[in-house]
């Protein structure tokens, strides 16, 4: 029972983590970044690239590799999204093609099988009562929390969070105030994209590095937003929460293989019940004839 | 305007031929009957000669262009009333795994097995899709894109309807001419149907929903209802194209929701023009060949249609398709200043 607590708790955190940059960009500037996946990866072959051919040390490279995925979200901002600023079908087919083209190339690379792996910060476990638990998962799940606050800490309580705001509340009203909706959208995706590297740097340790999970990553986190309602980092949390001990418990009552069925049964039942999101407002159209 | 030298500019004159409306003509002569003609029917003419003269392989080919055309139809049509689909896979898939249960399993016959896997696949999804139609915005698109990457991982973990080895053995279409000429005849039955229904006035209250669905609203038309319509005829073409292709291959397996299947319709609807179905069809009749040319780059092949996509965005927006009708409707010559 502790187990499943443990496990739920640090499943639930890595579907944080995933889910974040996503649903940041679309809050900030409503653009669904479905090159999430592919950055992902990106990040954290780069954080390979950065050790292994350069052989600088592990924290550096991972710095080094978040910034980078951060120019990179900015590139793919003021480079290709500017151009077609409005266009809701352009945006979506270019970030989800970006995101295709990154994992591709990457896939044709050669980024399968076991070759690639990062290492883990922190070696070894402890046991919490009869659960034993690896420092890595303790660590994703603490930074995870973390992180999560220090965002919440920069949107609330700084100039650019309230700039962010303003821009995901009222585009129109934010840029007669002098906020520039180019530079926060640029912006949002850069963090966004940095996210997911910090994503990768800190859950992919604990498995092996290959292109096919950056479409695992995409699926979770675009789960999580329609399942938790898009603009709603509240909603984010839960629905991360309910299919992180979801899984967890599919995969101990009925079989690891499972495990698949609870992000596929969690959408069917939000379309069926509420198809906003449980705290998602105000996309439901007004049905009155 | 281009200018030449200073003292020549180009003039572009329509030709004299439409009469108040774009679907209204004044012929007046055998020159202008073939100018009107030659541009629908040739192609079509190309169309049914071509397997006669291409090999076996091009063969295929061609039915793959087919099918991939008809799946693109299918995401324009869906598109012209304002819903962008990113998993035309969904549709395809579960169309194929409808076709090839009722085969394997139930051993019905190709001419049962392919219209039920089209209506029952097309209830299947327009139910499980239905409640999106409510949501505005880039709801449709999300949920598209995760649901066939969903079940085919389903499928491989959880190892129901053949699990990844898919269903094999199943009955083929028949001989190789009956293959290429059904697949072509029904490309074009879907090409001419739809657009038939995108000139009547149900075609038109749809892409009225695309440009301001609030207006077709305060009209009192219930949009929701036209667009479960519109998308359980879509779907029911795209699950047509799935059941199609199960039998052509005599295999059903995990890949038929494969991104192949999302992505290609999209790129062709992209390079030829969206918003026609003529260009969904020319773009999967350039594209399938080339993509069958660039076998060589092995796994490079979906990064490539990507880069033509993302260069149809942002450079080419209009289409080959547009193009071409605008420079044919038109004469260009120069005149002195």
């Amino acid at each position: 029972m502790l187990s499943l607590l443990i496990y739920g708790l640090i499943q639930s955190v890595i579907l944080v983590l995933y889910a974040y940059g996503f649903s940041l960009v679309y809050g900030i500037s409503g653009i669904a970044n479905f090159a999430h996946g592919g950055i992902y990866i990106l990040g954290g072959f780069m954080t390979w690239c950065f050790m292994n051919a350069l052989g600088l040390p592990y924290f550096l490279s991972a710095i080094f590799s978040v910034i980078l995925m951060g120019l990179l979200g900015f590139g793919l901002y003021w480079g290709l999204l500017l151009r077609i600023r409005g266009i809701v079908l352009s945006e979506v087919v270019v970030t989800f093609v970006a995101g295709i083209a990154i994992l591709e190339i990457l896939a044709w690379k050669g980024l399968y099988g076991f070759y690639y792996n990062l290492p883990v910060f922190v070696k070894g476990g402890i046991s919490l009562g009869d659960v034993a638990i690896d420092y890595q998962r303790l660590f994703a799940l603490g930074s995870g929390i973390a992180l999560a606050g220090l965002l919440w800490a920069f949107v609330h309580h700084t100039r650019m969070g309230l700039s962010f705001r303003g821009i995901a509340q009222d585009e129109r009203t934010a840029l007669s105030l002098g906020i520039e909706s180019d530079w926060v959208g640029a912006l949002s995706l850069a963090i966004g994209s940095s996210l997911a590297a910090v994503a990768a740097i800190l859950v992919l340790p604990l498995g092996v590095l290959e292109a096919n999970i950056g479409y695992d990553v995409l699926i979770y986190a675009v789960t999580v937003a329609i399942v938790g309602g898009l603009e709603s980092g509240f909603g984010m949390i839960a629905a991360s929460l309910i299919i992180g001990f979801g899984q967890i418990a599919v995969a101990r009552y009925i079989g690891s293989s499972w495990m698949i069925i609870v992000p596929l049964g969690a959408i069917v039942l939000i379309l069926a019940i509420r198809p906003s999101g449980l705290f998602g407002s105000f996309k439901e159209l007004e049905e009155r004839i | 305007m281009a200018d030449n030298g200073g003292s020549y500019r180009k003039e572009r004159v329509d030709r004299g031929i439409k009469a108040r409306s774009d679907s209204v003509y004044a012929i007046a002569s055998f020159r202008d009957l073939s100018y009107l003609l030659l541009p629908r029917f040739l192609p079509l003419l190309v169309a049914f000669i071509l397997p006669l003269i291409v090999g076996d392989y091009w063969g295929k080919v061609l039915v793959y262009a087919a099918v991939f055309g008809i799946l693109a139809l299918s995401w324009d049509f869906l598109a012209s009333c304002g819903l962008f689909s990113l998993g035309q896979a969904l549709f395809f898939g579960i169309g194929a795994y409808l076709a090839g249960a009722f085969n394997y399993y139930l051993h019905w016959p190709i001419y049962a097995t392919i219209p039920a896997a089209s209506v029952g696949g097309a209830l299947l999804c327009t139910a499980l899709l239905a409640p999106v139609m409510r949501l505005r915005g880039v709801y449709f698109a999300m949920i598209t894109l995760v649901l066939p990457m969903l079940f085919s991982r389903l499928i491989v973990a959880t190892k129901v309807i053949g699990g990844s080895h898919g269903i094999t053995n199943l009955t083929p279409l028949g001989s190789r001419w009956f293959t290429i000429y059904f697949a072509l005849l029904a490309l074009f039955v879907c090409l001419f149907v739809f657009r038939r229904i995108m000139a009547q006035d149900y075609g038109l209250v749809l892409s009225a929903i695309r440009d301001d669905d609030r207006a077709v609203m305060s009209a009192a038309i219930n949009i929701f209802w036209r667009k479960v319509q519109a998308l359980f005829i879509a779907s029911g073409v795209g699950c047509f194209a799935g059941a199609l292709m199960c039998h052509n291959y005599q295999f059903v397996g995990p890949s038929a929701f494969a991104l192949d299947y999302s992505l290609m319709p999209l790129a062709a609807t992209a390079l030829g023009g969206p918003g026609s179905f003529v260009g969904a069809v020319l773009g999967s009749a350039v594209l399938v060949p080339l993509s069958e040319a660039l076998r060589a780059f092995g796994g490079l092949r979906i990064a490539f249609y990507c880069l033509i996509l993302m260069a149809c965005i942002i450079v080419l927006p209009e289409g080959i398709f547009h193009y071409m009708a605008r420079k044919y409707h038109r004469f260009e010559r120069m005149v002195k200043v």
